[in-house]
């Protein structure tokens, strides 16, 4: 069944790189590594679940309003753990942000409980049961290419954000240099809010999707899927966003043949496998800069 | 036009500038020249907003922007073209100049600035859609140059640009940093190179371990035994 694998191995691949481009964006531009950002993918699918239930919103606004409000969480961390950190120690914001990433845990705990929920089935539309695209015995179903052509489309849509806007130059530029980027004018708080904004958004999106995919959503969700995504962006180089696409989509299908041929206990033991094989033998990632540039 | 009055930075408890007061007027080149660590790129960075002084004030045009950002102080029309140039290495020479923009909203505006930079320095047109960091020394000085100028300064911070480049650049750079001057843009020089420096400018300050031990219009500081044996390793 290796084309069964395949095909499963690529949906959870893009959807770590979905989260894995927030992890390699935010550390990109202030060169933190943003271990809550697991938890604001969790809060996606539990926010979107809470405005299908509670709100009896439509798919697509609970889908949107979840990411809203997931990247407003995201600007949140920001403003209020690691701002007035910017200028600490290294250290004093990496703790801050293992900390935050418990209290969000916890928070979510106490608003919906420890035990796993269900997707709303009911507001899936039905055609998502369907079978797209059928060969030989491999399946693909309409809610499996929902999540290629989702996550596909908004890593293009990120892209250009980053290579075309304003804004996204800023971002790249404040990652090369900050303080030259202040002297262009570049506001750098707003521009590292928005980065954190933009990975936030998308990472609201894995989880949704996540959460649709095994029908299954729970607090510590974040945890094992952030580390994986971590994992994904240092595959692809920490700081390169095609890097962090890349990396999730080898990771997500290097897992699943390794649960299909090997045996599925060892589905996390192969990505840590994988990244630290990464670090010792190409710690830039396999599209990373290999050396510093000259400034 | 610009006027630092008795301005004290700290880097923690490092005492970098001790009361530092000096003024611009419009039209003018005006160089500031010191030794290796005298506190040159502080004054600048002081004035930026980078690293906003303690005690003292900086007015610009008659308003105080001492607690300004550097955001605010862009956009009141100082821009700074700072030590080692500080190109953005893996953006495109174009998108090194439109950074330079970054507060602008005129699209026809930036694009004749765009225009105008190329002007000045064809080499860059050539060079558009290459990536800064690949650009040559003196190459990133006139990209450094133009960005700057993207943000139409009234008043133009340079540190020393002359830095590390061959002495045919050198000259060219000042010529062009005179020609900007000859069009209305305010220019504080800080350099090392005392001599070029004086040559170009109207009036200097002589910097010396934070504080500044000497002023006067500039062929009276060329012609000063002290600058001459201290800067210009003459006499
Ligand atoms: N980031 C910093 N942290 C601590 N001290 C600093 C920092 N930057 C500069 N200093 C100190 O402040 C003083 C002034 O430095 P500054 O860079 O302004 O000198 P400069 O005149 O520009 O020297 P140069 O000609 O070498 O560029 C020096 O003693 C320097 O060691
Ligand atoms: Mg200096």
């Amino acid at each position: 069944m290796l084309e069964q694998q395949l095909v499963n191995g690529l949906t959870l691949g893009l959807i770590y790189a979905l989260i894995a481009v927030g992890y390699t964006m935010v550390y990109g531009v202030i060169e933190l590594i943003n271990f809550a950002h697991g938890e604001v993918y969790m809060f996606g699918a539990f926010l979107c679940m809470m405005f299908l239930t509670v709100f009896g919103a439509p798919l697509i606004v609970a889908v949107l309003l979840s990411m809203v409000c997931c990247a407003l969480m995201g600007v949140l961390l920001d403003v209020v753990a690691y701002r007035p950190l910017r200028n600490a120690p290294r250290l004093a914001a990496l703790i801050t942000a293992i900390g935050m990433s418990i209290f969000l845990q916890n928070l979510a705990m106490i608003i919906w409980g420890s035990r796993p929920l269900p997707f709303v089935k009911e507001a899936l539309p039905a055609f998502f049961k369907v079978t797209a695209l059928s060969f030989g015995d491999v399946k693909i179903s309409w809610m499996q290419m929902t999540i290629y052509i989702v996550a596909v489309a908004l890593m293009i849509l990120l892209n250009l954000i980053i290579t075309k806007t304003r804004t996204g130059t800023a971002m790249r530029a404040l990652a090369q240099n900050r303080v030259c980027a202040s002297l262009m004018g570049i506001n750098v708080n707003r521009v590292i809010a928005f980065t954190f904004a933009l990975g936030s958004g998308l990472g609201a999106m894995a989880g949704i999707m996540v959460s649709m995919f095994y029908n299954t959503m729970y607090p510590t969700m974040g945890y094992n899927a952030g580390v994986k995504a971590f994992a994904a962006a240092v595959l692809g180089g920490i700081g390169s966003v095609p890097g962090a696409m890349f990396g999730g989509v080898v990771l997500g299908i290097a897992e699943t043949l390794g649960a299909g041929y090997v045996s599925s206990p060892y589905r996390d033991g192969v990505a840590y496998a994988i990244m630290i094989l990464v670090i010792i033998l190409r710690p830039s990632g396999l599209l990373g800069r290999a050396v510093t540039e000259k400034a | 036009m610009l006027e630092l009055h008795d301005i004290h930075t700290y880097y923690g408890n490092i005492h970098a500038l001790k009361g530092v007061s000096l003024r611009v007027e419009k039209g003018e080149i005006v160089c500031l020249i010191g030794a290796n660590g005298a506190g040159k790129t502080t004054t600048l960075m002081s004035i930026s907003g980078v690293t906003p002084p303690r005690q003292g004030a900086v007015t610009f045009l008659g308003e105080d922007v001492t607690r300004c950002t550097t955001e605010k102080i862009v956009s009141r029309g100082i821009t700074q073209v700072p030590e080692g140039r500080m190109i953005f290495p893996r953006l495109t020479v174009r998108e090194n100049l439109l950074m330079g923009a970054y507060l602008r909203k005129d699209k026809n505006g930036i694009k004749a600035g765009e225009e105008r930079a190329y002007e000045l320095f064809p080499v860059l047109r050539e060079r558009r859609s290459q990536m800064g960091g690949t650009l040559s020394g003196g190459e990133q000085q006139m990209l450094a140059i133009g960005r700057a100028l993207m943000a139409q300064p009234a008043l133009l911070l340079l540190d020393e640009p002359s830095l590390g480049l061959a002495p045919m650049v050198v000259e060219n750079i000042f010529e062009i940093i005179e020609q900007i001057n000859a069009e209305g843009v305010t220019v504080m020089l800080v350099e090392q190179n005392a001599q070029m420096a004086l040559q170009i400018s109207h009036r200097g300050y002589v910097l010396e371990t934070g504080a500044v031990t000497l002023e006067g219009p500039a062929a009276d500081l060329l012609a000063d035994p002290k600058v001459r044996s201290a800067y210009l390793g003459l006499d």
